[in-house]
């Protein structure tokens, strides 16, 4: 009995120290800017990002009519400025670009590991990679037809 | 049970395990392209019941990959060895827009050297487990709120000699539970971590296997259940899990249950899971704690 109260406890406990350490702040660490290796490295993790987006076949085609020239541009911009490197992102809001496109979470599911692949092909290290996600995860409300 | 309804049982299991079966099939052959859009790992393993989660709690995710209009399957074989008994499990489980799971599992329980204490020729324990869950809310990775669950499962032990004669009331019987999970991102050290409650309204004796409500108290009780985990990468998960026991049968007391392990994630079609188990004392036998290892195969 005094054992499984304990254990009780301690499982109490531990659950209360990951929610407070989940919602606090990271400590200070390496701008992720430069964990994904500067300008370069964003530009790197874009450009394979897009390959990846072109070759599957679950959602290249929300990508038919897109002039892939600007896309590109505002992609490394958008991540540029997440990461906090010196840029300004002047793309159109992720509500605005995504009107009216119908994306479920079965396509936004499908975009965003093609985006983790893309990271692990640029061999990003997970902490930089789940920095960034988080960094973009909040934009899935603005995203997804029905939330 | 007369013979009728034992008749009626069996024809309605394999009605449901037909078309289980042939949904298992259909996902399987279907294009594997559109029916695996959820990321790596989010289907979690399959737990000791059939259903996913980790390895004792059922957790708020759902089986399989599949996202919005899309379905995910996978099976799982487990094998648990304790100090004085051992079990396996082995079930399938599909689910569907990433909103509803059913599952069907089946657990063997080899007592060891308990029957012959107990004087009793049987050497297993049997049980037939469905499961059904349903995604009431949110979603495991995106927005603030944790994603829910609402979960059922309907256990049908087939050895009632021995849970019987120890005080169990029933021999079938159903839990219900609520679930909530959440993955957070970049969490401490950068790492993703989950954490996962259940609330399990429940009379069963060491899971159903000593079948269900006994002579200290034939009502069900809420009992807490949690898991904590965190990914070291994309493809490796270590965590602990916790899942509190009634107590209703005096010839033994029930211990809480605890679980430490290790996931691995190669792909989106192959999860195994190692994990140190500690069931304390089943059925009067004290320390019960050994290896338990799981595989899952999804679609």
């Amino acid at each position: 009995m005094g054992i499984q109260w304990r254990r009780t406890q301690l499982t109490s406990v531990v659950l209360l120290l990951a929610l407070l350490c989940g919602t606090g702040n990271a400590p200070a660490s390496t701008p992720l800017y430069d964990q994904l290796g500067g300008e370069q490295g964003v530009v790197a993790i874009v450009d394979q990002f897009l390959a990846k987006l072109a070759d599957d076949q679950r959602i290249n085609h929300f990508f038919a009519e897109t002039n892939l020239k600007r896309f590109r541009e505002k992609l490394i911009e958008q991540f540029c400025a997440l990461s906090g490197g010196p840029c300004t992102y002047t793309g159109d809001s992720m509500q605005q670009s995504h009107a009216g496109m119908g994306v479920n979470h079965a396509a936004f599911n499908a975009l965003v590991e093609d985006l983790i692949e893309a990271m692990e092909h640029c061999k990003i290290a997970t902490g930089a990679q789940n920095r960034l996600l988080a960094l973009l995860a909040p934009m899935h409300k603005d995203i997804i037809e029905k939330p | 049970m007369t013979g009728l309804m034992k008749r009626k049982q069996r024809r309605c299991w394999s009605l449901v395990s037909g078309v289980l079966f042939n949904v298992l099939c259909m996902a399987a052959q279907a294009d594997p392209l559109p029916n695996n859009s959820r990321i790596l790992a989010t289907g979690g393993a399959t737990q000791i019941e059939g259903q996913a989660g980790g390895g004792i709690v059922p957790w708020a995710v759902l089986a399989g990959y599949g996202s919005s209009d899309e379905v995910g399957a996978s099976g799982f074989y487990t094998h648990v060895d304790l100090k004085d008994y051992s079990l396996n499990a082995f079930g399938v489980a599909v689910s569907f827009d990433n909103r509803i799971e059913l599952s069907l599992a089946r657990q063997e329980f080899d007592l060891g050297t308990l029957g012959k204490a107990l004087g009793v020729p049987d050497k297993q324990l049997r049980q037939n487990i469905f499961g059904m869950k349903l995604r009431l809310y949110g979603d495991l990775i995106y927005g603030p709120l944790p994603q829910f669950a609402f979960g059922m499962q309907y256990k049908n032990n087939l050895d009632f000699g021995i849970p019987s004669a120890v005080g169990a009331r029933h021999s079938d019987d159903a839990d219900f539970y609520l679930s909530a999970a959440k993955l957070w991102l970049a969490g401490p050290f950068d790492r993703n971590v989950f954490a996962n409650i259940t609330l399990r309204y429940t009379r069963a004796n060491q899971g159903g296997l000593l079948g269900f409500g006994g002579d200290r108290g034939d009502s069900r009780e809420v009992m807490f259940e949690s898991a904590l985990g965190v990914f070291l990468t994309r493809y490796i998960a270590i965590g602990a899990e916790y899942r509190q026991q009634p107590d209703k049968l005096g010839f033994s007391p029930q211990s809480d249950w605890f679980d430490a392990f290790i996931g691995v994630f190669p792909n989106k079609h192959v999860a195994l899971v190692a994990a140190y188990a500690d069931l304390g004392t089943v059925a009067t036998l004290p320390d019960q704690r050994g290896w338990y290892l799981s595989l899952q195969l999804a679609f």
